[in-house]
């Protein structure tokens, strides 16, 4: 094995006591075994405490072939003091549909990316890829090819493209989800694939699916296109079980707040004077939702998992456009489908979803997010665009001014008018 | 290369899931945390499945994966899952096989005496707090990522593994403004920022970056295209008016010759009170309370100590069930910033755009220290 040169890393050894896991001390172990990169990030990001200041270089286009994004090029700005790391590129791998995985597939990507790469990872980025850091131009080809080959695994996205959708853990282990979202995910994903490799948007999208309005993969918060599970039937009520709950033996929150003593279980305080609109109420023995009343907000449930549950008659709510701050600020989705049908293959969604892309591809501006066009241009435009109809629950409250943009045909006469006989009218 | 295959997607999902999973997909009937870090769901099959969730650093290596592989093997038919906060969870369907699965991640730990696998994360926790690259691998941030989030957790370390507060509590963390990590709607959320206008490069800019996008970049149209004299020649460059730079760094993400990072400058906001799910209240955005805290590697004691603070009172003053943001609502931000002991400063008051919909326009108020003396 050839030698590895460890640097002195005071500032960053301290990161390797305390309880929570020491990202330091795994990759020291991992260097010390002879994978030089681990040791010379060690290095880096020590000079970078020292400096307070990052030392990678800006950016860098890299890629494989016929492919626009998933591979992100990373140059030290010290490469002489860390030659390993001098290229130190990152690869994203599109992720299973929310991210279980068998040894077989987690050891055969590690025996190939300690062959190809650093042997360091992010599992997994924000958005939801498995995350390869660190590997040289020339490794790219190679490392796609194994990973297409090998793993069946293709790249997800980075760029002005489609990013690597993602779900939560649904109908998997969730009691609560009335979307199969692994399915929706994976269908969007293998339907867009085109989308998703090669830039043709003006920004990058992405959707999200989660299976109850929970929202566990925080779809409202982040993704273009939010695709959240809800129902539009009853809460199915399971009147021993309420009665079990109210008794003390079943534990509120299904025992989320076991480490501290919050006193017994009371119905009235804890469920019904927390609906946020005051639609449940106890009948002698029996619990009562008014449903027409319900806006679904899960707390009931959440509080009496095994007493209460989702109506059956399933499906999505959409919301469409948030985003971090950059630019124009932060932005949460809004409201756009509060119902839609989820049976595979999602012609319905996918129909919208190609109204709005045409929309955007036609009039967004390079790096405005889907939200932003929507706020240039109106959510008028956006539902003309899209063939929705204005309906109440995508607003919170009616709009307070009168500024109405009304347009010529929609006013008796339109606006060709003759000033000559107004002023017969009116003198000047 | 021979043979090459493009836009297969990814595998295929259902090949990973482990045996009582995939035969009681859409099954579940309900579910309860035994203890922090272990839910056990029931299926209307009778089926049920226990799921112990524990703590990843993120940032791991390939030996750690193969090291989870391996537990895998041994207790969980070689299967496991990441969740979207980092966390790994492992499967098992019965009780023994839960007990020595759990004795066996307890004893797993690094040299330095860290542990491996720690066990929480479920119910009224703080959960693994999902975060960005830092100075381990981006060329934008003001701060360091991992090394923030080892410093914190470790702090709190007490909360991911018990059932404490009043309700969850995520923590996120972004090292500059761009936010990969999507802290706008996290309870606590700690955020990189400069401090600084950009550097101009009046040398490199025009090699490196077309002019028209980086002036385009500017969401307060600060940049201005210049020409300048440099060493005798004539040349394009930009200048920025530094009055109107709020430090979003956008210019530099579009134009490498225009690098704002800077050691002294640098630092920590930390932001509040925001939520993702539709829980009893809509969700929100998290909240500027603190605009600087300075960047203090390796272990960022003052952001770790405000942060443990307002998590802190939070939890001793907040109803069951209540999210940090609904608590500072229902108490008003005034009697917030009182509790928690934060100054409140101008910085705190927007005024980007749209700033209005922030203001009072009510005479409902507090009267709180900061009227004390009036
Ligand atoms: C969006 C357009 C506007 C609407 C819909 C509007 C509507 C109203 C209404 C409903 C009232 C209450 C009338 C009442 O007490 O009977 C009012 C009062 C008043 N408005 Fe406006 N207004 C508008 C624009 C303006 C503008 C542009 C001005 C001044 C430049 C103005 C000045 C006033 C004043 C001085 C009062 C009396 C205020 C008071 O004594 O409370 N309004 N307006
Ligand atoms: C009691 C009912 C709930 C169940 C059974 C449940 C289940 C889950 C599961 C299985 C995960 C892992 C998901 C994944 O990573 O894909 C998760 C994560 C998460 N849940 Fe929930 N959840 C519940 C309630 C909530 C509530 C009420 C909220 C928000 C108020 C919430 C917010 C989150 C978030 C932010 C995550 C990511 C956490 C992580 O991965 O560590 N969940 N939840
Ligand atoms: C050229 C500069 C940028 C680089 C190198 C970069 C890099 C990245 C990386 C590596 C990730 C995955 C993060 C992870 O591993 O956790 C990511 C995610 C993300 N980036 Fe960036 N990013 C850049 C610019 C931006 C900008 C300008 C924005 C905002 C407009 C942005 C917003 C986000 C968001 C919101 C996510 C995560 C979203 C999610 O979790 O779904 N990034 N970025
Ligand atoms: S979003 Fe809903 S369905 Fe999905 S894991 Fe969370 S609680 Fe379950
Ligand atoms: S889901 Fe929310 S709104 Fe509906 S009954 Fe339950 S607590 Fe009330
Ligand atoms: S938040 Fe900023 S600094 Fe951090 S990884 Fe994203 S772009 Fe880089
Ligand atoms: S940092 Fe942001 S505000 Fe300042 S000049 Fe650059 S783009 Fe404009």
């Amino acid at each position: 094995m050839a030698d590895v040169k460890k640097h002195n890393t005071p500032m960053v050894d301290e990161l390797k006591g305390g309880s929570w896991p020491s990202f330091v001390d795994d990759i020291e172990q991992k260097g010390l075994k002879g994978k030089q990169e681990c040791l010379d990030l060690l290095g880096q990001l020590e000079l970078s405490y020292e400096h307070k200041e990052t030392h990678w270089k800006h950016g860098g286009i890299v890629g494989v072939f016929g492919y626009g994004g998933g591979v992100i090029g990373r140059y030290s700005d010290v490469p002489e003091k860390f030659p390993s790391i001098a290229h130190f590129h990152t690869i994203r791998l599109n992720q299973p549909s929310s991210k279980f995985y068998n040894s077989d597939f987690l050891r055969k990507m590690c025996d190939m990316w300690d062959h190809r790469g650093s042997g360091m990872t992010n599992l997994h980025g924000s958005t939801g890829d498995i995350v390869l850091l660190g590997t040289k131009t020339d490794e790219l080809e190679p490392i796609f090819y194994d990973c297409t080959h090998q793993l069946g695994a293709d790249l997800g996205g980075s760029g002005s493209n489609l990013r690597t959708p993602s779900c939560c853990v649904g109908k998997a282990r969730c009691e609560y989800s009335c979307l199969d979202t692994q399915d929706i995910c994976n269908d969007l994903t293998q339907t867009y694939q085109d989308e998703l490799h090669r830039p043709a948007f003006p920004y990058k999208f992405k959707f999200k699916v989660s299976g109850c309005p929970n929202d566990c993969v925080a779809a409202i918060a982040r993704s273009d296109c939010a695709i959240i599970g809800t129902w539009k039937d009853d809460i199915r009520i399971d009147q021993a079980a309420v009665q079990a709950y109210i008794g003390g033996e079943l534990k509120p929150n299904a025992g989320a707040h076991s480490d501290r003593d919050w006193g017994p279980f009371d119905i009235q305080k804890e469920v019904i004077d927390l609906c946020p609109t005051n639609c449940m109420w106890m009948e002698g023995k029996e619990l009562k939702i008014d449903n027409r009343e319900c806006t679904r907000c899960m707390h009931c449930i959440n509080v009496m998992p095994a007493a209460l549950r989702p109506g059956v008659e399933t499906g999505a709510t959409i919301l469409v456009g948030a985003k971090a701050p950059i630019l124009e600020g932060a932005q949460l989705a809004t409201l756009a489908i509060p119902f839609i049908r989820m049976e595979s293959p999602y012609d319905e969604l996918k129909d919208f979803v190609e109204k709005v892309w045409d929309w955007w591809m036609e009039e967004g501006k390079n790096r405005e997010r889907f939200g932003e066009l929507i706020q240039r241009q109106s959510i008028q435009e956006f539902l003309r665009r899209t063939g929705l109809k204005p309906i109440p629950q995508m607003v919170k409250e009616p709009r307070s001014n009168p500024y109405v943009f009304w347009s010529a045909d929609e006013v008796e006469g339109g606006w060709e008018r003759d000033v000559k006989a107004f002023r017969a009218r009116h003198a000047a | 290369m021979a043979n090459r295959i493009t836009d297969i997607g990814p595998p295929h999902y259902e090949q990973f899931f482990p045996p009582v999973i995939k035969k009681n997909y859409g099954k579940w009937k309900s579910h309860e945390i035994v203890q922090p870090g272990v839910i056990k769901y029931t299926s209307e099959t009778g089926d049920v499945c226990y799921a112990v969730r524990v703590g990843s650093a993120r940032l791991i290596t390939t030996d750690l994966i193969r090291e989870i592989a391996e537990i895998a093997d041994k207790y969980c038919e070689g299967y496991c899952r990441w969740t979207t906060r980092n966390n790994v969870e492992f499967h098992v369907t019965d009780e023994a096989t839960l007990r020595a699965l759990l004795d066996d991640l307890k004893g797993r730990k690094f040299p330095g005496g860290s542990y491996k696998f720690p066990v929480g994360g479920t119910g009224a926790s703080v959960t693994n707090i999902v975060h960005t690259q830092g100075w381990v691998h981006c060329h934008t941030p003001a701060i360091d990522a991992s090394g923030v989030v080892k410093a914190v957790m470790d702090d709190l370390f007490d909360y991911f593994g018990s059932h404490k507060l009043p309700a969850q509590v995520r923590i996120a963390l972004a090292c500059c403004l761009n936010m990969c990590g999507a802290v706008h709607c996290s309870d606590i959320a700690i955020l990189g920022i400069h401090r600084k206008p950009p550097l101009v490069e009046d040398e490199r800019i025009t090699g490196v970056c077309e002019i028209p996008l980086a002036v385009a970049a500017c969401p307060l149209g600060a940049i201005k295209p210049a020409t300048v004299e440099v060493g005798g020649e004539q040349k394009k460059t930009v200048r920025v008016n530094q009055d109107r730079c709020m430090f979003c760094g956008n210019c530099y993400t579009m134009c490498p010759a225009m690098p704002l990072a800077d050691g002294e400058g640098d630092g920590i906001a930390i932001l509040v009170g925001g939520k993702i799910s539709n829980r009893v209240s809509a969700p929100k955005f998290s909240k500027l309370v603190i605009p600087y805290i300075p960047n203090e590697p390796p272990r960022w004691p003052t952001a770790v100590k405000t942060v443990r603070r307002i998590l802190e009172t939070y939890a001793a003053n907040a109803d069951k069930y209540e999210r940090l943001g609904e608590w500072a609502e229902r108490i008003g931000w005034e009697r917030f910033f009182e509790k928690c002991d934060i100054p409140f400063t101008e910085k705190s008051i927007d005024d980007y755009r749209l700033a209005y919909t922030t203001y009072h326009t009510t005479t409902q108020f507090k009267w709180s220290v900061h009227t004390d003396n009036l």
